[in-house]
């Protein structure tokens, strides 16, 4: 967009050794322990990982709301500690929370936002006008903003952020709280956003299928640590194969079986009773080759199913931990609120 | 969509201020009537309590003295509740986005504190409406000279409550139990109700580290249109004083909010 202000560095985000520690009744905290990342102009990037990783504290690190304990971070062309306003006025921000005040009206606040990045009043108003228009919010945006859904204040949280055209827009948990419909709806925005201005995009979420559909690179983070940083499609072939699962009539079949899923390379297998387990790289093109292979031992398949990885099963592979667990459950506003009150503390 | 970059002209100190104040003012100019919700316990005071002072002899009608005192209750009671709205904008999340934005710290405290002036002026005028047709004498020029002082004590008083309001994030509780301890001993010892000179040594004593109480003289002084120049002086500086120190500490607490 502006490419003056990005020196000689396309990098949007780099950070070096990001750390951040806080004190909770006397007692240290590692939220995030030495983090080194690089996020280059245009990238969408979901960052990922269950509550308490770090993910909502590297956020509050990179858009200057808390200083880091130790390293350093450039968002933008700017250091979040030494040139906050440079950083910030680069920036655009969509916390947890509702950007727009509850007891205000959402263009008034859509207006206020802009003249907070000294946009003068005609234009403040008129990209108002324009976000109002395309995140569909025109029945409802001289409203107060308590009496907006769920949904509709999202898409208010979201225009927000955009008022200012940023280069770089940080959204932290955006459809967390959202029923599947608005999920659906907020990540297609969140694309054409991204479509029509070329904004670098880094989002934190702890839903699997988000981070698999809209990013095309996703960085792990667990115990304030990258445990994983690659495309989905390439961490789902590294970390985990596809599950091939075989049914037999009887569990002598299974064993005979077995056996030959064995020889093919790099292949994981387990029999349970009567059916056989297999993870394997390449799963759909395996098969056919394994059942020629079953067939000549004189054994019939009764079943078969190949099922593609997903993220969950990256996740456990990487850290031993489903990512369910940690819930994707309205858990999410745990995670700022107890980062708050350690700040506080 | 079109892509409008905006023309984007620097900031100052004095623009982010507009910017916040504009912001606060917005509501209040939207719901008038939101003014007049915080000042039901003044009212109610000036419609039960008045009516049981003695006439003051000499020194006219007990409005007189009663009625500036109840002037500074209202800005009292405003200022001390509006950090209440800051409080709800930290746990909704809006004070968390304007934090990012690049408005400076100072100027999101003095802006808000800035808005006070605005309640102040029409509470005022309702105040001194409402007791005009049983006697009340007011003096105009005096009456505005007084209301610039309450003005400043406002901003600090105002700066004050946004100030615990930071300190309190995520305890409510704290926000509401230290407004709740410290209006009423302030209101007291004002001699906002009662005079406090017929009291004993020690309460007359904590009167006097009151700044209030200075207001209060001075607010008194000025609504029956007295010049004298040390209660207005003494007025003055308490205000000035609670205002240097409310907004120190709030641009502190600002500072570090995050």
């Amino acid at each position: 967009m502006n490419s003056t202000v990005v020196d000689m560095d396309t990098a949007m985000i780099r950070t070096h050794g990001l750390t951040r520690h806080f004190t909770v009744k006397k007692e240290t905290v590692e939220a995030v322990r030495g983090l080194d990342l690089q996020v280059d102009e245009g990238e969408l990037v979901a960052v990922l990982g269950p509550n308490g990783a770090g993910k909502s504290t590297t956020l509050r690190m990179l858009t200057t709301l808390i200083p880091p304990t130790s390293g350093t971070a450039r968002v933008a062309g700017h250091d979040v500690v030494g040139e906050q306003r440079e950083v910030r006025r680069r920036i655009g921000y969509i916390g947890q929370g509702n950007g727009a005040a509850h007891s205000q009206r959402g263009r008034d606040e859509l207006i206020s936002q802009g003249r907070a990045y000294g946009m003068s009043r005609t234009a403040a108003r008129q990209r108002a006008d324009e976000l109002v228009e395309s995140l569909d919010l025109s029945g409802v945006a001289d409203r107060t903003v308590s009496s907006l859904s769920g949904g509709q204040r999202r898409r208010l949280d979201i225009a927000m952020g955009l008022i200012h055209a940023p280069e770089l827009l940080f959204l932290d948990e955006p459809s967390t709280g959202l029923d599947p419909q608005n999920r659906a709806r907020l990540q297609e925005h969140i694309v054409h956003l991204r479509a029509a201005y070329g904004t670098t995009i880094v989002l934190t979420t702890h839903y699997l299928d988000e981070a698999d559909s809209m990013a095309e690179r996703i960085v792990v983070v667990d115990h304030g640590r990258v445990i994983a940083d690659d495309t989905p499609a390439r961490l789902k072939a590294n970390h985990s194969g596809d599950h091939v699962t075989l049914g037999f009539g009887a569990e002598i079949d299974a064993r005979a079986a077995s056996d030959v899923a064995r020889r093919i390379p790099g292949a994981n297998v387990e029999t349970l009773g009567a059916t056989v387990h297999v993870r394997v790289v390449g799963g759909p093109q395996v098969v056919p080759g394994l059942l020629r292979g079953i067939g000549e031992q004189g054994v019939a398949v009764s079943s078969v199913e190949v099922a593609r990885p997903t993220l969950d099963d990256v996740f456990l592979n990487l850290t031993g931990r489903s990512l369910r667990e940690g819930g994707a459950e309205p858990a999410g506003t745990h995670e700022s609120a107890t980062t708050e009150q350690e700040i506080a503390a | 969509m079109s892509t409008t970059i905006a023309p984007v002209s620097a900031t100052t100190i004095v623009s982010d201020t507009a910017t916040v104040l504009s912001r606060e003012l917005r509501p209040v100019l939207r719901d008038p009537f939101s003014v007049i919700f915080s000042m039901i316990q003044p009212l109610i005071f000036l419609g039960l309590f008045a009516p049981l002072l003695p006439d003051l002899g000499s020194q006219g009608s007990a409005l007189q003295w009663f009625v500036p005192g109840i002037v500074v209750m209202s800005c009292l009671f405003s200022t001390s509740f509006t950090g209440s709205n800051l409080l709800f904008e930290i746990q909704t999340g809006s004070h968390e986005r304007m934090l990012v934005t690049p408005l400076r710290r100072p100027a999101l405290i003095i802006g808000r504190a800035l808005k006070e002036t605005v309640p102040l002026i029409v509470q005022t005028a309702i105040i001194v409406g409402a007791c005009l047709p049983f006697g009340f004498d007011l003096h105009l020029g005096g009456a505005v000279l007084g209301l610039l002082i309450l003005a400043i004590t406002a901003v600090g008083l105002g700066a004050l409550s946004y100030t615990l309001a930071l300190a309190s994030k995520n305890q409510e509780w704290l926000f509401w139990t230290v407004q709740q301890t410290v209006l009423f001993p302030l209101l007291l010892l004002a001699g906002i109700l009662l005079p406090v000179d017929g009291g004993p040594g020690w309460l007359r004593t904590m009167a006097e580290f009151n700044p209030l109480s200075y207001v209060v003289d001075a607010e008194r002084a000025l609504f029956n249109g007295d010049f004298a120049l040390d209660t207005l002086g003494a007025g003055a500086l308490a205000a000035v004083g609670v205002a240097a120190l409310g907004l120190a500490v709030g641009t502190r607490a600002m500072r570090r909010s995050s």
